[in-house]
């Protein structure tokens, strides 16, 4: 058995089905994802990106399947903070009344006593970590007060705080400006080169072979995984997608 | 110096009577706790949850006082069976989230009535329906102190936990939290709340407690501790100018009290820095009479 252990240094799913009642998340998705490299998880609307980072996270169970986040199962791997997470700009309310090195801060609860009430350590920590992003002047504004792009760099930098070991951004370049998209692109390329295991959904397929070393191209399970523009050859995406994207040549 | 004994003379008469004393401690802890919860209640959008279990802790609390165990039992095992059945009718039938909360918590709060109707009691129970502040006995105080120092404790050392709660569940999950657990303490809390606020206002105002200091303190400022001074600060100044004005006035406290908390937000709502409506008509208006001043971008 000791052959089939999981690799501690990889985010691997083996043959993972999730089903929502009648509807199918994943079909027997399979894949091994390398720390050191930003990977870009492509697919259509349901195709299961969501859901594959659910599992990670452990917030979904799979049907059956096997998930582990550095040789760990997803409950443990999350209450030891392996697993950073970037939310959809829509899923974070921006008129919410927090800071931005409140946000940041929310990274190092998992790490706090009872009432989580902040260390020098995780004081440096977050200090740190808005220095990465260069967002160290705007840590006292409320986050709506950021632009797009800037409230995605805040939350990588919780993720930086955290310590998370694996990354995953949910449509980091939706309602970013082509600036923003390069820093962020700059900013995930160096967690990568850090060792850290940094995943991508995206539906921006043009942005995809400048910013990512490998491609995961999904349909409720693993099409292909590999080189970007391997992966994102016409016949592939025609899998993927359908033909409508090819007529519309995006 | 005539002048000052008058008013000093106004603040301290009704003071003079242990039940006006009592009402007002009263009142001043319901309404600080209620607006506590209510900052994380409107950031959430569970308005109308805080409205739900509210109501339907009544039946819980007439059983309560039937059996002859605390109010706050009863009240904490209908607000959870409240909230349950929401959830189950909501997820295993076509009916929105907005109708199971409606269809509940009015079916539970028509049990209480019924209870309260065929319950022969010395303590008129309908007085839980609108309050009965002015008729707070000592032992009823003790509870309302107790139980309201027992909520606002476990909201103020969770406020961080509550905090990410409601601005970001997923990441609470993803750092080994439980989202489940923290929507389930501040469901709890909503219980015990409501024990503390219906002897004060009644069930049918506790609505208004739990929503209005929080929604008043978000109009003026961004951030959440700050609203944790400013909601329970505006509650305690409503509940004293509602006592005092009920008495002065010969009219309903429980009334006063929240006629008191609307007014304050309609004031704010006009006239906030930030946020006030009124405010930002009148920025526009003199952004517009300036117009040299607003360059145009270079070409």
């Amino acid at each position: 058995m000791s052959a089939d252990r999981p690799d501690t240094r990889t985010l691997e799913l083996r043959d993972v089905t999730v089903r929502y009642g009648e509807v199918l998340g994943l079909d027997g998705a399979s894949v091994a994802i390398r720390p050191g490299r930003v990977c870009g998880l492509v697919g259509m609307n349901g195709s299961g990106k969501s859901t594959l980072f659910k599992t990670v996270m452990g917030l979904v169970v799979p049907d059956s399947g096997t998930v582990a986040v550095m040789g760990l199962p997803p409950g443990i791997a999350r209450k030891r903070g392996i697993v950073g997470y970037v939310p959809q700009s829509e899923e974070i309310d921006a008129q919410f009344p927090v800071s931005v090195a409140d946000v940041v801060m929310m990274g190092r609860y998992g790490r706090m006593g009872f009432t989580r009430r902040p260390r020098a350590s995780d004081r440096a920590a977050v200090v740190d970590a808005l220095e990465r992003v260069e967002l160290t002047e705007f840590a006292d504004r409320q986050i709506g007060q950021l632009s797009g792009g800037q409230r995605k760099r805040a939350f990588v930098a919780r993720g930086i705080a955290q310590g998370a070991d694996v990354l995953l951004l949910d449509e980091p370049f939706a309602g970013v400006d082509k600036r923003s998209e390069a820093t962020i692109s700059r900013l995930l390329r160096e967690l990568a080169a850090d060792g850290k295991t940094v995943v991508v959904s995206t539906h921006d397929l043009r942005a995809l072979p400048a910013l990512c070393d490998e491609a995961i191209l999904l349909l409720r399970r693993v099409l292909a995984h590999g080189d970007p523009r391997d992966v994102l050859r016409p016949e592939q995406l025609a899998r993927a997608f359908g033909l409508d994207v090819l007529a519309e040549g995006d | 110096m005539a002048e000052l004994d008058g008013v000093l003379g106004l603040l301290l008469e009704p003071l003079q009577f242990d039940f006006m004393v009592r009402a007002l401690v009263a009142t001043l802890a319901a309404a600080v706790v209620c607006a506590l919860l209510s900052c994380w209640l409107v950031l959430i959008g569970w308005s109308l949850m805080g409205d739900a279990v509210s109501h339907a802790v009544l039946p819980g609390v007439v059983l309560a006082y039937i059996v002859g165990v605390p109010f706050a039992v009863g009240a904490l095992v209908f607000g959870f069976l409240a909230v349950a059945l929401i959830g189950v009718v909501r997820d295993t039938s076509r009916v929105k989230e907005d109708a199971a909360i409606g269809i509940v918590f009015t079916t539970l709060f028509a049990l209480g009535l019924v209870l309260i109707s065929v319950t022969p009691s010395q303590t008129d129970l309908s007085h839980i329906i609108f309050g009965n502040v002015l008729g707070i006995g000592t032992s009823d105080l003790v509870q309302i102190l107790v139980l309201g120092a027992i909520a606002a404790g476990l909201l103020i050392v969770k406020r961080r936990d509550l905090t990410l709660f409601a601005f970001d569940p997923t990441h609470a999950h993803a750092i080994g939290l439980s989202p489940r657990l923290l929507g389930a303490l501040l469901l709890g809390v909503l219980a015990l709340t409501a024990v503390v606020a219906l002897q004060t206002v009644g069930v049918i105002l506790v609505v208004a407690m739990l929503i209005i200091p929080g929604a008043t303190a978000y109009l003026l400022t961004d951030r959440l501790p700050r609203m944790l001074v400013i909601a329970p600060s505006i509650a305690a100044f409503s509940a004293v100018a509602g006592i005092y004005s009920s008495y002065f006035l010969d009219t309903a406290p429980g009334g006063m009290v929240v006629l008191s908390q609307g007014a304050v937000f309609a004031i704010v709502f006009l006239v906030s820095p930030r946020h006030g409506v009124l405010v930002a008509v009148l920025r526009r208006r003199w952004r517009r009479r300036r117009p040299i001043r607003r360059r145009p971008a270079a070409p």
